[in-house]
């Protein structure tokens, strides 16, 4: 198989429990959030797989246990045939760090405001004992920088500029697989897409692969190969984005394209979606969409569906053919 | 045509600062009737929400209003100071905020504060302020609104809250509702509730919306008439079909060629050269001139073109041909 990442029914609960006196005092059990249940999915080398889904579909989560950030509960990742939670040789799992590189979604909050940019771009390579002369001015021209700005503090840089700073310290150790989660939510438009051209660029200058996590669907339209939808943890429709965006088939993906704001809308009148997502810590029954799927039935409220292959696609619900 | 509810002109807010006087809302003049919505976009620091802020007279010091007149229904308002601002606040003029966790009080219930407000605008007994407050949240459809009446922000969800939020704006039934990013922090699927919600408003009951977003998504949906704003100017204003499709102003169509449309595929964005320029370092002439591709000698000029100047649409000396437009936008 060609797959860089393959996520196997991954599994991860927060315990969001009150404290143990207050436990005892008011006579609670102790409270579970499920942000990510059994998903499973791989990403092909030198391609872009996107999350989506809004806040709470555990999309973030999934992010930073593929890159280590957070350990799992349960399933397994491998990137390159390596589980770094399992891997017992060291030399593997170093290499395997080097490998994966994420960038973050504020460029405010994800560079060290007392350090040299020229610092923060080596730290990745002189955290694994590597050679740093020269690399953080190389990288700088690469994002569209100039080599002199290695010198200068983060403040003195605009947010796509910072996000360029970001994306040239995820360079640094050569990676193979970046995460991007959100990398350009907190940019406006006309440097939103200066970004994302200058990724696409870098996609094909470094044969990467991108783990792109988005709520913004245009955006995912533009660069996704290959996009899966969460939702309340769970990855409900997975397909080439050419499918999935002319043939959508669970009925959230329908609703969540109906929904997105379109820029030939004019006046456009849509059938506001219904409800909201429900509480992660006390989710419905079977599927965690029914209560505002216009397709639910009996079978929908008891059983969980399962992931199906249909056509290009699979798709978790009852109800799709 | 009827008077317009809003009227600014040649409105000028500036901050005096130790490194000179910036002006981030520079000479902007625009009209809403009511029963419309304008929506103003810009990029962050275009000068949007200083606007809307400048309007409803929540500029903050050292942030003021050097010069230019605003009219609330043809009342002269950007004078008004202290008692006479609060009479007119909440009760003819509206404002929905963007987090609508940090704008309700967390330590009043949802009830208190609609019928907070409602008592002190309308000359209504606490009992009938009681029911506007539920017809209020029953008509921005929150479900048993009056068992919920008594809930704290705290206990809805972002959604809910957001219509918590409207209802507040408009219990007192302004006559302009001035939303400042009304969706930015909600997800997709509630944000198309909240716009569907903010146009039966602004239809059944023929208020006048200002709505200020950087969503060119929402603002196709949404708007009548659409303000362009960049670095405190005002770049292009018109009917929103005929500015998103044939923009006249080259910021308005570099924005919009920008912006990844799904019909577009995976062909490589176009993109604007550089970033918005700081007030502080504003060029002279036409403010967009350094990054524009058809700036020319005129354009770098003291002082930069407005919409009056150039007698169209768009504050600029060379508005696209339709040729140019298709080069733009290709």
């Amino acid at each position: 198989m060609n797959s860089i990442v393959k996520v196997e029914n991954l599994d991860r609960v927060f315990d969001v429990s009150k404290p143990w006196l207050n436990r005892v005092l008011e006579r609670q059990p102790k409270a579970y959030l499920k942000a990510v249940t059994d998903v499973s999915f791989e990403i092909e080398r030198n391609s872009v797989y996107a999350l989506v889904g809004e806040s709470g579909s555990g999309k973030s989560t999934i992010g930073k246990i593929v890159v280590g950030l957070l350990g799992k509960s349960g399933g397994r990742v491998e990137i390159n045939g390596v589980d770094l939670e399992t891997e017992t040789d060291s030399a593997k799992v170093d290499a395997v760090r080097a490998d994966i590189q994420m960038i973050f979604q504020d460029p405010y909050a994800s560079l060290n405001p007392r350090w040299r940019v020229r610092d923060i771009i080596a730290e990745p390579v002189a955290a694994l004992g590597g050679k740093t002369e020269g690399l953080a001015e190389r990288l700088l021209e690469q994002v569209g920088l100039s080599a002199a700005d290695a010198s200068k503090f983060p403040h003195e840089f605009s947010g796509g500029q910072r996000q360029r700073i970001c994306i040239a310290r995820a360079l640094a150790s050569e990676p193979k697989m970046i995460v991007c989660d959100e990398p350009t939510s907190a940019l406006d438009v006309s440097v939103q897409s200066q970004v994302l051209n200058l990724m696409s660029d870098l996609r094909e200058e470094f044969g990467l692969t991108y783990l792109f996590i988005s709520h913004d669907l245009t955006v995912v339209h533009h660069m996704a190969d290959k996009i899966g939808v969460l939702y309340l943890g769970r990855l409900v429709e997975e397909a080439p984005r050419d499918v999935l965006f002319d043939t959508p088939k669970h009925p959230y993906t329908k609703m969540l394209f109906e929904a997105a704001p379109r820029m030939d809308g004019f006046g456009r009148e849509v059938e506001p979606p219904k409800g909201e997502i429900p509480d992660a810590i006390n989710p419905p029954s079977g599927c965690a969409f029914h209560p505002r799927c216009p397709l639910a039935t009996d079978l929908c409220k008891r059983e969980q569906p399962q992931m199906r292959r249909i056509g290009d696609a699979r798709v978790a619900c009852h109800m799709v053919e | 045509m009827e008077n317009p509810i809003l009227s600014v002109r040649n409105l000028v807010v500036e901050i005096p600062t130790r490194h000179g006087i910036l002006r981030p809302v520079d000479n902007v003049s625009y009209d809403i009737h009511a029963g419309e919505i304008l929506g103003v976009v810009g990029e962050s620091g275009a000068g949007k929400s200083m606007t809307g802020n400048a309007v409803i007279g929540l500029l903050t010091r050292p942030a003021h209003i050097k010069s230019g007149e605003i009219f609330l229904s043809g009342q002269p308002i950007h004078s008004l100071q202290g008692d006479a601002l609060r009479r007119l606040r909440g009760k003819r003029m509206g404002m929905i905020f963007q987090d609508p966790l940090t704008s309700l009080n967390p330590l009043l219930t949802v009830g208190e504060q609609l019928t907070e407000t409602i008592m002190e605008h309308l000359d209504v007994s606490y009992a009938q302020a009681l029911d506007r407050a539920v017809a209020a949240l029953d008509e921005v459809g929150i479900p048993a609104a009056r068992a919920r009446i008594n809930s704290y922000p705290h206990e809805f969800s972002g959604g809910m809250r957001q219509r918590v939020v409207i209802a507040l704006a408009l219990c007192a039934e302004p006559e302009l509702v001035i939303a400042d990013e009304p969706t930015t922090a909600l997800d997709v699927s509630v944000q198309a509730q909240i716009i569907a919600l903010l146009k039966r408003l602004c239809r059944e009951r023929g208020v006048a919306v200002m709505l200020v977003t950087h969503d060119m998504g929402v603002i196709a949906e949404a708007a009548d008439r659409v303000a362009v704003m960049y670095a405190g100017r005002l770049a292009e204003l018109g009917p929103v079909r005929d500015v998103i499709l044939d923009a006249d102003h080259p910021y308005t169509a570099g924005l919009m060629a920008s912006t990844p449309l799904a019909s577009q595929g995976q062909k490589r964005l176009r993109q604007i050269p550089g970033s918005m320029p700081r007030l502080g370092q504003l060029p002279t002439g036409c403010a967009f001139s350094p990054r524009c591709e058809f700036a020319q000698d005129k354009c770098k000029q003291d002082p930069g073109p407005t919409r009056e100047a150039c007698n169209g649409r768009a504050a600029c000396w060379f508005p696209l041909s339709s040729n140019a437009k298709q080069e733009a936008t290709q």
